[in-house]
C-alpha cells in the first residue's frame, strides 16, 4: 500500500443535509485517521447513511466542510475521491452474474482499469485482497452461486483492492449470521491494521464495541457523543440514543427493555 | 474462457463471409467469380449493377442497422442493469421512426436529405432521454418497459395520423416499411446519410464502456469507486439515440435485433456489458445480413420484411429471456 505510510486526515465540520423542509443532517462534525477503525451507532432515520454520502459528495444538499489532509474534498474529481476513499454502500445489488474475480476488479476503477484490463500493480491489489478475504479459491466463480456470507466477503475485497488509506463501510454485515458479522468485522479489522481509516455504520453494539477503536453516536441528525467505547458506551446513552434499558459490562451488551 | 480473444475476429470474418454470401445469392443466383469480376467493375454491364447497386448496399445497410441495434441494445442494457432493455422494446425506435416519416411526408425532405436522419435521430434521443430519467426515479423494470410500449404505441398513433394528414402521398406500404424494418431498395446515397449518425453513436458508446461495468455494483457503489454518473447516462443516451436514430432512418424500426445478440453474447464475455459492446454489434449485423439473406430467398409472392423476420426470431427470444429472469428473482425471493 503506497499511501498508507503517508498519515491521512479527514475533518468534517458542521455538514448540514437538508432534504424537502428538515434536516438528515445537522451540523455534524467529525474527524478520521488512518489506522483508527470507528463504528457509527445510532437508530433507524439518525442520518448516518446521509452522513456518509455527504461526506463522499453524493449528496447535492451538503453543506459545511469536508477536508482531506486539509484540502477541500470536493476539489477532487469522482475518481481522485473513489482512490483516496472507498465506499461500501448498504445496497449492494450485483446486476450480472459476474465472476468474483471482475468484481473485485472493479475497486480499481479508479486507477482508470477494467476487468481484463488490469495492470501488474492493479493485478496485484486485486490478488491481495482476494487473498485477504479468502477468495482465491472461488475467485472465477460466478457471483449468483454465492451464499449470503461469501458475497459480502466479495464486497470487502472490492471495496479493500481499491487500496484507498480511507474505507466508508455502510451496515457491512447485515443480514449475516453471527460468524460472518465478526469474520467482516475482524476483515475490516485488519485492514485497519494495514493502516487505513474505516469508518463503519453497525446496529450490533456489542460487536461495535468489540471491534471499534472509538463509537460515533448519532441521533436525530446530529451527533450526541464521540469517544473510545469505554467512555461513552453507558446506560444512559444506550437510553437517549435506543431508548432501550441495557446492561453493560465491557463489551457486553443486553438490551433487557424498550423503554416507553 | 481461452476462446474469448478469438471472439472479435471470428465474428468479422462469419459477417465478412455473410456479406460476401449476400452478393452471390438472390433471385439469380451468381457465382463467386463473377461476383468478384463485377465487384472490381471488370464484368458485364448487368453484373456490375446488380452488385453495386442492389446487392452490396442493401447488405451493407443491413449490416450497419444490426450494429447499431445490437450496439445500443448492449449498452442500454447496461446503463439500466437489464436484458430486456433494447432500442424497440423501449419504444426508441418507434419514436425515431415518427421523427423520420414526419420530415419525409411533410416536405423537409425536399429541404436537405440530411433531415430524415436528423428527425430520427431527434426522435431516437428525446425517447432515450426519457427513458433515463424515467430509470433513476424507478428501478422496476416492469415500470420501464411499459414506458417504452407507450412510447411504441403514441408514435405508432401519432404517425398513422400524420401519415393520413401529410401533404405527400403514401402508401401503406410505406408505413409498414417504416413500422416492421426493411432493407430492401437501400442505394449507397442512404447509407451515406445514416453512416455518420450510426458512427457517431456507436464512438460515444464505446467510450463510455467502461462506466458500463461499473454500473454492475448499482448506481451508489459505482459512484463510489469514481464513476461520474450524469456523464455515463448522457453518454448512453447520446450515443444510442445517435446510432439507434441512424439505423431507423435507414431502415425503419428493426425490433428485438438489440437483445438477442447481447443476450448470447454476455455468457461469453463474463456477463461484463463492456466487453460485451463490440461482440454484440457485431453478432446483431450478422444476424440481419444473414435474415435479410433468408427474406430475398424466401420463394414468397412478395417479398418480406426484414424487421417482420427479425421479429418472429427475436419476440419469442424476449418472451423466453423475461420468463427466465423471473425464476431467477423467484430462487432470489
Amino acid at each position: 500500500m503506497t499511501d498508507s505510510e503517508q498519515k491521512f486526515e479527514l475533518t468534517v465540520e458542521k455538514l448540514c443535509i437538508r432534504a424537502g423542509g428538515s434536516l438528515l443532517v445537522e451540523n455534524a462534525s467529525l474527524d478520521l485517521r488512518s489506522g483508527e477503525l470507528a463504528v457509527l451507532l445510532g437508530p433507524n432515520g439518525a442520518g448516518k447513511t446521509s452522513l456518509l454520502r455527504g461526506i463522499l459528495g453524493l449528496a447535492p444538499t451538503a453543506t459545511g466542510s469536508v477536508r482531506l489532509q486539509g484540502r477541500a474534498f470536493g476539489e477532487f474529481n469522482p475518481q481522485q475521491r473513489a482512490r483516496r476513499l472507498s465506499y461500501l454502500p448498504q445496497r449492494r445489488p450485483l446486476a450480472w452474474p459476474s465472476p468474483v474475480r471482475d468484481v473485485v476488479s472493479l475497486g480499481r476503477y479508479a486507477w482508470g482499469c477494467a476487468p481484463g484490463r488490469l495492470g501488474a500493480e492493479d493485478l496485484g491489489a486485486v490478488n491481495a485482497a482476494l487473498a485477504a478475504c479468502d477468495l482465491l479459491a472461488m475467485a472465477e466463480r460466478s457471483t449468483d452461486t454465492l451464499s449470503g456470507g461469501e458475497l459480502a466477503r466479495v464486497h470487502c475485497a472490492r471495496a479493500f483492492a481499491t487500496e484507498a488509506p480511507l474505507l466508508f463501510a455502510d451496515e457491512p454485515v447485515a443480514s449475516l449470521d453471527p460468524r460472518h458479522r465478526f469474520r467482516i468485522m475482524q476483515l475490516i479489522r485488519d485492514h485497519v491494521s494495514t493502516g487505513a481509516g474505516a469508518l463503519v455504520v453497525l446496529h450490533d453494539v456489542s460487536l461495535a464495541a468489540r471491534f471499534a477503536d472509538r463509537l460515533i453516536w448519532m441521533k436525530e441528525g446530529r451527533i450526541t457523543a464521540d469517544g473510545p467505547p469505554t467512555q461513552t458506551l453507558t446506560e444512559s446513552r444506550m437510553a437517549e440514543i435506543y431508548q432501550v434499558q441495557a446492561d453493560i459490562n465491557g463489551n457486553h451488551v443486553e438490551i433487557t427493555n424498550p423503554l416507553p | 474462457m481461452s476462446l474469448r480473444p478469438l471472439l472479435i475476429p471470428a465474428l468479422l470474418l462469419a459477417s465478412l463471409i455473410a456479406l460476401f454470401g449476400a452478393l452471390l445469392l438472390g433471385s439469380t443466383p451468381m457465382e463467386a467469380s463473377r461476383v468478384l469480376a463485377a465487384l472490381a467493375g471488370m464484368a458485364d454491364a448487368t453484373d456490375v449493377t446488380v452488385v453495386w447497386q442492389v446487392r452490396l448496399p442493401r447488405a451493407l445497410a443491413a449490416f450497419a442497422v444490426g450494429l447499431a441495434l445490437g450496439g445500443s441494445g448492449a449498452a442500454l442494457q447496461g446503463l439500466l442493469r437489464n436484458p430486456l432493455a433494447e432500442p424497440g422494446v423501449l419504444g426508441v425506435s418507434a419514436s425515431a421512426s415518427l421523427g423520420a416519416t414526419f420530415a419525409l411526408y411533410y416536405g423537409f425532405f425536399s429541404v436537405s436529405a440530411w433531415l430524415v436522419p436528423v428527425a430520427a435521430v431527434a426522435g431516437a434521443l428525446l425517447a432515450t432521454m426519457l427513458i433515463a430519467a424515467a430509470a433513476m426515479r424507478t428501478s422496476s423494470v416492469v415500470t420501464l418497459i411499459l414506458i417504452g410500449v407507450g412510447l411504441s404505441s403514441f408514435a405508432g398513433a401519432a404517425m398513422s395520423l400524420l401519415m393520413n394528414l401529410a401533404p405527400n402521398p403514401f402508401s401503406l406500404s410505406d408505413m409498414i416499411n417504416w413500422m416492421l424494418g426493411s432493407v430492401a431498395n437501400r442505394g449507397f446515397p442512404d447509407i451515406v446519410f445514416a453512416a455518420p449518425f450510426i458512427a457517431a453513436g456507436l464512438t460515444i458508446l464505446y467510450a463510455g464502456r467502461r462506466g458500463l461495468t461499473a454500473l454492475t455494483l448499482g448506481d451508489e457503489a459505482a459512484a463510489g469507486i469514481g464513476l461520474d454518473l450524469r456523464r455515463q447516462r448522457l453518454l448512453v443516451v447520446a450515443g444510442a439515440g445517435l446510432a439507434t436514430g441512424g439505423a431507423v432512418a435507414l431502415a425503419g424500426a428493426i425490433g428485438f435485433v438489440g437483445i438477442v445478440a447481447p443476450h448470447i453474447v454476455r455468457p461469453l464475455v463474463d456477463h461484463d456489458p463492456a466487453r460485451s459492446l463490440i461482440p454484440s454489434a457485431l453478432l446483431a449485423g450478422l444476424i440481419l445480413v444473414l435474415a435479410d439473406i433468408g427474406v430475398r430467398l424466401l420463394p414468397t409472392e412478395f417479398e418480406l420484411k426484414l424487421g417482420v423476420v427479425a421479429a418472429l426470431i427475436g419476440a419469442p427470444a424476449f418472451v423466453w429471456i423475461a420468463m427466465q429472469r423471473r425464476t431467477i428473482s423467484a430462487e432470489q425471493g
